[in-house]
């Protein structure tokens, strides 16, 4: 049996300053996530102890430096929020990190309550600037000039699926599926074949199969091995192959889709070797082909188009769920996924609604038609680059939402209920309501553990090894009874 | 699985010929309107004679002006000097 769905995801965002010389992205990031301000005293620490980015999934370590910030710069650039999220500097980016939700409607709302943060603070951050400039932030993947930055989910998954299982399906399912939630891109970087407009933000930066690096010589199957979690039962799948998505409906295809699948590797229900012979060619191939009638090349000597290996997919879905009972977001999930391969198949542009590449493409295309434009036209870029604009007056994405151009998921009083409350079926109702209930006596958050400090000084740690366990249902009642954490800590141990 | 995709092919064709009509011109519109358009129809494709295609003319009238109204918007909201502010975002690669 699979077990339960728990995921999240992590944003990386761009930045900019305009008309300010002295840019320095850092200290910019610095500046907005110290914009965004619940914590009262400004001290709580994010727990790097409980890290370790080297532990490779194939079951070695890695040599390197491990990141251990003095307190200062911990404090500088970590906020842990009390609806669960992470909000931090991550090298030159902010960075939103979701709490972990249970299904692909939840994650699309704290997904977007990210987006609403990081406008907030962008908001904050410019009345400390010198008059005349101005910061403008970006959900993308690329400057267009070589730089990428990412767009990770993560998946939780059974420690008993082995990673070689795990890797083999996942190589041909990752290097297709931006068909349906590619953020799309005009032109082509990082000496890839040149192109007008390609389907994928992040294909162009994929140069190995597997393996650790996320910031050169990335891979369609990251390694990391650090579940954050008991890591006798539990893996967490790193994923950094996906693009940041504006679109509610593409993010919620993205996750749930995913989560489906690796559902599916864990119940041994993936029946078609769909393996490609080469998935680093293969994945710009598809990025690339916006007509999708590019051929790949499979392990078998024989090709398919990324479209055909996504019906394999779906093929393989839908006899594994024709036997399950599926919860509602799930059997939405799985209707709207079958929607899309079948519009696919028809006319991609038909998804001008729904799917980010295309919804982009098609403004891009109307507004060039218009202007008399050609892709390669700084204003098409400017399209590009606004349509992931943070700003709800200015961006692109927002304005199409305005105008009920896009089809929305979830209601803008969910996304505004999530800033300020965390989901209650997560370990990530515990951490936030302990940063809500006691600020000043939370010492140190991580995903798996938080910290308290305690009147005599002394420093007490409980992990959250389980991450469905800290649900409302478990610890509502505990806070009712619990004034202070050291009252807390009192009646857990009783 | 070639077969599984004719048969979406085939699905999606037999749908078509009943639901769908002539799109007047590329244009956005929220998935709700999406399908009362898709049903609304109900006549052949293409025809443009008679009530039918005084409606369809109309209905293609206000998409143009609603694409217009975009496009103007569009137009109000999109950064001046493209060039040197498409030159000038250059980020720090991230993860």
């Amino acid at each position: 049996m699979a077990i339960p769905t728990v995921m999240g995801t992590e944003i990386e965002f761009g930045i900019m300053v305009k008309n300010d010389p002295d840019f320095d992205p850092i200290s910019s990031c610095v500046l907005i996530v110290n914009a965004y301000r619940e914590d009262p005293d400004g001290k709580i620490l994010w727990d790097y102890d409980q890290e370790n980015p080297l532990a490779d999934a194939r079951g070695f370590q890695v040599e390197g430096e491990k990141y251990t910030p003095n307190q200062q710069e911990n404090i500088a650039r970590n906020k842990t929020l009390i609806n669960g999220a992470r909000y931090y500097v991550d090298h030159a980016h902010p960075e939103y990190s979701s709490p972990e939700v249970t299904n692909a409607r939840d994650l699309v709302i704290h997904e977007k309550a990210g987006e609403r943060i990081i406008e907030i603070s962008r908001r904050e951050a410019n009345q400390l600037l010198p008059a005349g400039a101005q910061m403008l932030i970006y959900k993308n993947n690329s400057d267009r000039k070589g730089n990428s930055y990412g767009c990770h989910e993560n998946y939780l998954m059974d420690r008993r699926t082995s990673f070689k299982q795990v890797v083999e399906p996942l190589l041909p399912f990752f290097s297709t599926r931006q068909i349906w939630c590619g953020a799309g891109k005009v032109g082509s970087e990082n000496r890839n074949h040149p192109c007008d407009y390609q389907i994928s933000q992040r294909a162009d930066f994929f140069e190995t199969e597997v393996a650790l690096d996320t910031m050169v010589t990335r891979p369609i199957v990251n390694t990391r091995d650090e579940p954050h979690a008991d890591r006798e039962r539990y893996r967490r799948l790193h994923v950094i192959v996906g693009d940041s998505n504006m679109s509610e409906f593409t993010i919620y295809l993205r996750n749930g889709v995913t989560a489906l699948i690796l559902s599916m590797i864990e119940d041994g229900a993936i029946t078609q070797d769909l393996s490609l012979r080469d998935p680093v060619r293969s994945i710009r191939e598809v990025s690339h082909d916006v007509t999708l009638q590019q051929q790949l090349a499979m392990d078998d000597g024989t090709s398919r188009t990324a479209l055909e290996i996504q019906s394999g997919f779906l093929e393989m879905a839908l006899a594994y769920t024709s036997s399950r009972s599926l919860d509602p977001v799930q059997k939405d999930v799985l209707q709207k996924w079958q929607e899309v391969i079948e519009a696919l198949a028809r006319d991609p542009m038909e998804l001008d609604t729904r799917i980010d590449w295309v919804i982009k493409k098609r403004l891009m295309e109307s507004y060039m038609s218009r202007k008399n434009l050609v892709w390669d036209d700084s204003q098409v870029e400017m399209l590009d680059l606004q349509y992931h604009d943070s700003r709800p007056d200015k961006g692109l994405y927002y304005l199409l939402e305005r105008q009920g151009k896009v089809e929305r998921i979830v209601s803008e009083e969910e996304i505004q209920q999530a800033l300020f409350n965390p989901p209650r079926d997560t370990r990530a109702y515990f951490r936030g309501e302990c940063l809500r209930r006691y600020p000043t006596e939370v010492f140190g958050v991580n995903w798996d553990s938080i910290s308290f400090v305690l009147e005599d000084e002394s420093i007490k740690r409980v992990m959250m090894a389980e991450p469905l366990k800290g649900t409302s249902e478990f610890v509502e009642e505990l806070f009712e009874r619990s004034e202070t954490a050291a009252q807390l800590l009192e009646n857990m141990e009783s | 699985m070639a077969t599984f995709i004719r048969e979406l092919e085939k699905r999606a064709r037999a749908r078509d010929s009943v639901e769908r009509e002539a799109d007047p011109m590329p244009l956005y519109m929220a998935a709700g309107e999406q399908k009362q358009k898709s049903k609304g129809g109900g006549g052949d494709d293409g025809d443009e004679s008679g009530e039918g295609g005084q409606k369809l003319a109309e209905k293609g009238g206000e998409l143009k002006e609603e694409m217009d109204n975009l496009l103007d918007e569009i137009d109000s909201v999109l950064e001046e000097n493209a060039e040197e502010f498409v030159k000038n975002y250059v980020q720090r690669g991230g993860q």
